[in-house]
């Protein structure tokens, strides 16, 4: 079991609290958009996820808490999160993952 | 060596110090007229079906680490066919029909016991949708019978069937020809028969790329032993499928959970059969080591970790109790996780993809241990035919485009 950082609650709580929403920034298409796309689009669209090994950007709710959903970077081979944030907040970069991944290992070694 | 009575005899004579390796470990050739990647059941077995059926005896299965240490040394090794659809229905008896005299077939004990696989109804839905299976499975010549509470207590005798429980046994639809299997023993059988036949077994060997020619056909794989050729090449990886598939530039439909299992200490025989239940969200067994063999569902974020929180135990072990309250001081002796590829239909895939010459079986997610031979097989006639046969041909890629889903995701809502 993990302790998993809220950033509405701006705490640590554990694990069971959430639960698990999904990959993240995922946009639905529009009315509109739905009626005019290909099979093949939107069968990426509902059936096709990234599945990464290693760092994904996904979504929690934290549903026994303060009931917000938000996004997070976690490693799906060690489990570990890199980072959360709030809901509505672009993808995060590449060189923002590494500056939270950096942090955690400080933080790591302070405590 | 055929092993039989008489060698172990004379083996026993010399104290079981001169049994002869089961199989050689092979260093890859320059190339293959197929390549296997992935050495858990379903890849073994489809080496040893082209061999064996197919008539394709070049052929090297590569594992990135030991064979037998995926999802098929992982298992709970339930082995069933009663699924609902008719496409279904077909392929998991095709694979059931295969465990019959498998053993056999391949010199090697399989442990198979046909010990029934009793699914157990707690409220009126359960009773009406089991009973639904019954009749559909019964129409497709898959056999599976309803049991009234009393015979399902006189079936299996632990059960506690009594009325007043939270969630009382209403029922049961059991399949006789069902039960389990040893499961290591699959992957070394499958091995050591395919061995004979010329197959390289090639273990510590992780592909980490797929070379194509500039039609876009595959040509070979890149391997931590080396780049290896081959215009067939197979993909069996389980829950490791989209990392592979993405080296084709292939995006699949999968997501990979952590699956977990525990047993308990050894205790002397007293489950019978295997008991799952939908509602209460577990399902038993007993090895005849005499653990008990305990699971439930997936985890609930995707995980390529092999393991995962304690909490779901704990859930799992709560519901055993309240079906089993025997069980309630029965202490658990070890629990580990496998990662499943989940289809969003939960059926799996077994046929061709965009890429010529690139074959896949995946999407078995929590329940593919029953179907090894059957996948095994149909993977193998796939790869020699560059053609799926008419068992697997609806298990596509192109259902997720097309729509003709083959939603079995509710008629098993517990894995197996
Ligand atoms: C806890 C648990 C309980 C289960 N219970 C049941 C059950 O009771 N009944 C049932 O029917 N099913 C059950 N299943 C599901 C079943 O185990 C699987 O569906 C089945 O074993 C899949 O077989 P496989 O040979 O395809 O996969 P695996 O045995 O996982 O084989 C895939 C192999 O591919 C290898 N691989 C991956 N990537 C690469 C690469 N890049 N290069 C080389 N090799 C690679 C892996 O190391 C692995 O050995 C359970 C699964 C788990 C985890
Ligand atoms: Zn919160």
């Amino acid at each position: 079991m993990f302790e998993i950082h809220c950033p509405y609650c701006n705490e640590k709580r554990s694990e069971i609290e959430f639960a698990y929403a999904g990959e993240a920034h995922y946009v639905r298409p529009t009315a509109q958009e739905q009626t005019e796309m290909s099979d093949e689009d939107w069968s990426r669209y509902m059936f096709i996820r990234d599945n990464i090994r290693g760092e994904h950007a996904e979504r929690w709710w934290h549903n026994s808490g303060c009931n917000m959903f938000f996004n997070a970077i976690r490693d799906t081979v060690t489990d570990k999160f890199v980072m959360t944030y709030k809901m509505g907040q672009p993808r995060r970069t590449e060189t923002q993952i590494e500056a939270a991944r950096k942090n955690n290992a400080e933080q790591k070694a302070k405590s | 060596m055929k092993y039989s009575a008489i060698s172990l005899f004379a083996n026993a004579l010399s104290g079981h110090k001169k049994w002869p390796v089961q199989f050689p470990d092979k260093e890859p050739k320059k190339e293959y007229d197929a390549i296997i990647v992935g050495g858990g059941g379903h890849g073994l077995g489809a080496a040893y079906y082209l061999a064996k059926r197919y008539g394709i005896t070049n052929v090297a299965v590569l594992e990135k680490g030991w064979i037998g240490g995926g999802n098929t040394g992982r298992n709970t090794t339930i082995i069933r066919s009663n699924y609902l659809f008719d496409e279904s229905a077909a392929m998991y008896d095709h694979a059931v029909d295969l465990w019959d005299g498998l053993g056999q077939e391949l010199n090697y004990n399989l442990m198979f016991s046909k010990r029934g696989v009793l699914m157990l109804a707690h409220n009126v839905h359960d009773v009406q949708s089991f009973q639904r299976h019954v009749h559909a499975n019964r129409l497709n010549g898959v056999d599976n019978k309803w049991l009234s509470p009393e015979e399902c207590k006189a079936f299996c005798p632990p059960l506690d069937i009594s009325p007043h429980r939270r969630y009382p046994v209403m029922g049961g639809a059991l399949q006789m020809r069902a039960g389990t299997a040893r499961h290591d023993s699959v992957a070394w059988g499958y091995a050591r028969a395919a061995s004979k036949l010329g197959v390289d077994i090639i273990q510590n060997c992780k592909v980490i790329g797929i070379r194509r020619d500039p039609d876009g056909a595959v040509e070979g794989v890149e391997t931590e032993k080396g780049y290896i050729a081959s215009k067939k090449i197979g993909v069996s990886a389980a829950g490791n499928t989209s990392v592979v598939m993405e080296m084709a530039g292939l995006r699949f439909p999968l997501e990979s959970y952590p699956l977990q299992a525990l047993v308990s200490e050894p205790v002397k025989p007293v489950m019978p059969c295997v008991v799952m239940s939908n509602a209460v969200h577990a399902y038993i067994s007993q090895s005849d080591k005499g653990e008990l063999v305990i699971g439930a569902g997936t985890d609930q974020y995707t995980s390529y970790s092999q393991r995962g929180p304690l909490h779901l135990q704990e859930h799992n072990v709560a519901a055993i109790c309240e079906i089993f309250p025997i069980f309630k001081r029965q202490r658990m002796l070890r629990s580990w996780g496998g990662i499943v590829d989940v289809t969003p239909d939960r059926s799996p895939i077994v046929g061709k993809t965009p890429v010529k010459g690139l074959y896949v079986n995946c999407g078995w997610g929590t329940g593919g241990f029953k179907a090894t031979p059957g996948a095994a097989d149909m993977l193998a006639y796939t790869v020699a035919h560059d053609a799926p046969h008419k068992i697997n041909a609806p298990f596509n890629l192109d259902r997720f485009v097309g729509g003709r889903l083959i939603d079995e995701a509710a008629a098993a809502a517990v894995a197996h």
